[in-house]
């Protein structure tokens, strides 16, 4: 059993906020990513939890057990660093060893729970050497192995794979996500790849600028973005983002003026006419249409990879629009695409940048 | 040996000689001449007597006069090669000497006495070793005592600035507190006082902790040194944080963080203060003359003193015993060369 709740976590260094109150539940046996760009605060609210260093507010409850004020050490966590941070003077052993030594475990069991690990990670092969003569992912499995070792009530991961190449990577990342399945502990996984996250996760937070934007399952943040930043930042390639017009509702149906690459009718949304919106587009969702409705936009790069075709557009409003089609297509550079839409997954936001809802009838 | 040679003696213009070569060969030999010549003086004149020290030209080598015995004279008599007017060449021993006039004698046949002007002989000398410019100090003037307590002060002293300069550089760099700089500058700018500036209130102080005349008064007023702590911070800094994040999670005490990471990452550094530390306290001449006044207390270089007496130098007991202090520094210098560098390229100190 290991549940985390953060109640109005905040943290500030000097005048600089980092954190501004997070409220966060994580569950038993759950792999929470968080994820967000670089400073969003996602690294130190990790530390935070790892008892490495303090709130300047709120609460931090392990179980239902207040530690905000208990030492990383009796926390019973353990955490895998984005360096690895293998003590490099001890053999792999022992730096599986140090943690379960300072613990006072006898020396039976620490062997026993190394070997197991070991078997575990395939690392026995090198358990005599040093962390130096390891090749980056065999550093990544000791690191990892350290943390196995300790049985701790939840795993701390910081960034593990970004030191690794991208093929490593990827399979590291199957590995992982194994692991967490073989083990069912608590995890909490940092990452500012996006990719990592929706493998990976059962639910991620979305952080930016020390505020959680979003929590959800990878598809819920997928289909359902709260907001043109987890909209921007969830999905690979990005999605499109077109300034749009309320044209006038009827029947049930909201029409959308495209500034200079047509119209659009959607579902009726609650805003009124007039306003000005941004309209989301998931390149995915973009087919090439002969006419009638739909969008026009100018071609400016086709890449064609065989299995999908990536067209690069600017609309007549001198917006970028990407399309990733499916198949093989005959465009070219300098022609005029007209688009229609797969599927009518539309993601319209207010003028805030905030989701806005179906109308309410 | 002869592609060993032949590597060593290449040349720039290759079978010819380049300006460059004769110029690195002059740079070089006297270079070395420069830095090795006065040392190798001080080893070849540690082994000459007292009258060899005295001679003037100075010889290279240690020479003594050849000494014989001669029936008829208690003591032995110094053997010279003397050339008669006829210019026949003999050896012969002298008896005594007055004004120009030496009265020689010849070994064979001890009942004459030879006149012969003292323009015409020369000494027969032979190349000797005066063995007894070491033996002596060392067994009958207590050199060992002072060898001893040279090692015991260089040793207890170097161990304790190590582990109280480590603590204190572990502190300045792994921890964040208020004024931790300013401590910082503090300790370094106790680099800008000269020993001889506190050299009154040190001695007050170990006067008054009754450490007078004790080894441990040279040691401990010696143990914090601002370069050490200094040297090693900047070293310290360079150990990543996670590092010890990671060694907190492993429920690492500070303390095990310290010894069992800390210090054993700090290892390169620590050998170079070791080696600093070594030299500074082998060498400390001013301060354990003061706190030393009991002969049997005396380290080397103090005892070294001993023989510049006010109106008698035994240069031949300074010679000699100056060579035995050199050899420990010698040999650090010759095996941990490379420290060395590295320390100094270090810190920018040495």
């Amino acid at each position: 059993m290991s549940r985390i709740t953060l109640t109005g976590v905040s943290r500030s260094f000097g005048q600089v906020q980092v954190l501004h109150d997070i409220d966060l539940d994580i569950r038993d046996g759950e792999l929470v990513v968080f994820v967000g760009p670089s400073g969003c605060g996602k690294s130190t609210l990790l530390r935070l939890i790892a008892g490495l260093d303090r709130p300047t507010k709120g609460t931090i409850a392990i179980n239902d057990e207040d530690v905000t004020r208990v030492a990383a050490a009796d926390r019973g966590l353990a955490m895998v660093f984005q360096s690895y941070a293998l003590y490099p003077h001890m053999s792999v052993r022992q730096n599986l060893a140090f943690g379960l030594e300072n613990a006072r475990m006898p020396r039976a069991e620490i062997d026993q729970r190394i070997a197991e690990a070991a078997r575990m990670l395939e690392i026995a092969p090198y358990l005599d050497r040093r962390p130096g003569q390891l090749s980056g992912g065999q550093r990544q499995r000791v690191a990892i192995g350290r943390a196995i070792v300790r049985n701790p009530t939840a795993f701390l991961l910081d960034e593990p794979l970004s030191n690794l190449d991208a093929e490593l990577r990827i399979s590291t990342r199957a590995e992982l996500a194994a692991l967490h399945e073989r083990l069912s502990a608590t995890m909490i996984y940092v990452t500012h790849d996006q990719t990592e996250a929706m493998t990976l996760a059962d639910r991620i937070v979305v952080l930016r600028a020390g505020r959680i934007e979003q929590v959800g399952t990878p598809l819920e943040l997928y289909n359902r973005p709260a907001n043109l930043f987890v909209a921007g930042f969830i999905g690979a390639p990005r999605m499109n983002f077109l300034p749009a017009k309320i044209g006038g509702t009827k029947d049930g149906r909201t029409r959308l003026d495209l500034e200079g690459a047509g119209s659009l009718e959607v579902e009726a949304v609650a805003a009124s006419a007039g306003d000005e919106i941004t309209l989301g587009l998931r390149p995915h969702q973009l087919r090439l249409v002969d006419g009638g409705e739909g969008m026009t936009a100018e071609v400016s790069l086709v890449e064609a990879l065989g299995s999908e075709t990536v067209v690069h557009t600017r609309t007549a409003g001198g917006q970028s629009l990407l399309a990733v089609l499916s198949g093989q297509h005959d465009v070219a550079a300098g022609e005029t695409a007209r688009f229609g839409l797969v599927s009518a997954d539309l993601h319209l936001f207010d003028k805030d940048g905030v989701r806005l809802q179906p109308a309410a009838n | 040996m002869s592609r060993v040679s032949s590597f060593l003696l290449r040349r720039r213009g290759g079978t010819r000689w380049d300006w460059t070569d004769v110029f690195t060969w002059f740079w070089l030999i006297g270079g070395f001449i420069l830095m090795f010549g006065p040392a190798a003086w001080l080893v070849n004149s540690s082994f000459k007597t007292p009258a060899a020290l005295a001679e003037f030209p100075p010889t290279l080598l240690p020479y003594v006069t050849e000494l014989i015995q001669v029936e008829g004279y208690d003591n032995p008599l110094p053997l010279y090669e003397v050339t008669d007017e006829n210019g026949d060449a003999r050896v012969l021993a002298e008896v005594r000497r007055i004004g120009i006039v030496a009265q020689m004698v010849d070994p064979a046949n001890p009942g004459e006495i030879i006149k012969v002007n003292i323009q015409d002989r020369t000494p027969r000398r032979t190349v000797s070793f005066a063995t007894e410019n070491y033996v002596e100090p060392l067994v009958a003037n207590d050199f060992l005592r002072y060898l001893w307590n040279s090692v015991f002060v260089t040793v207890m002293a170097t161990i304790i600035t190590l582990l109280t300069n480590s603590m204190a550089a572990f502190a300045l760099s792994k921890y964040q507190f208020r004024g931790r700089s300013t401590v910082m500058m503090l300790i370094v700018a106790t680099l800008m006082v000269p020993l001889s500036v506190i050299i009154v209130p040190l001695y007050s102080v170990i006067s008054a902790m009754g450490l007078f005349n004790s080894l441990w008064g040279v040691i401990l007023p010696t143990v914090a040194t601002p370069t050490g702590v200094f040297m090693l911070r900047q070293y310290m800094l360079t150990i990543p944080d996670e590092l010890i994040d990671a060694a907190r999670m492993d429920k690492a005490s500070e303390w095990q963080i310290y010894w069992r990471i800390v210090l054993p990452l700090t290892a390169p550094a620590l050998a170079v203060l070791a080696i600093f530390s070594v030299v500074w306290r082998w060498n400390d001449f001013l301060w354990p003359l003061i706190v030393l006044s009991r002969r049997e207390l005396y380290t080397l270089q103090v005892g070294l003193n001993t023989y510049a007496g006010e109106l008698n130098v035994q240069w031949h007991f300074i010679l000699a015993m100056t060579v035995v202090t050199m050899i420990p520094v010698v040999l650090v210098f010759i095996f941990l060369q490379r420290f060395i560098t590295t320390g100094i390229a270090g810190a920018g100190l040495k």
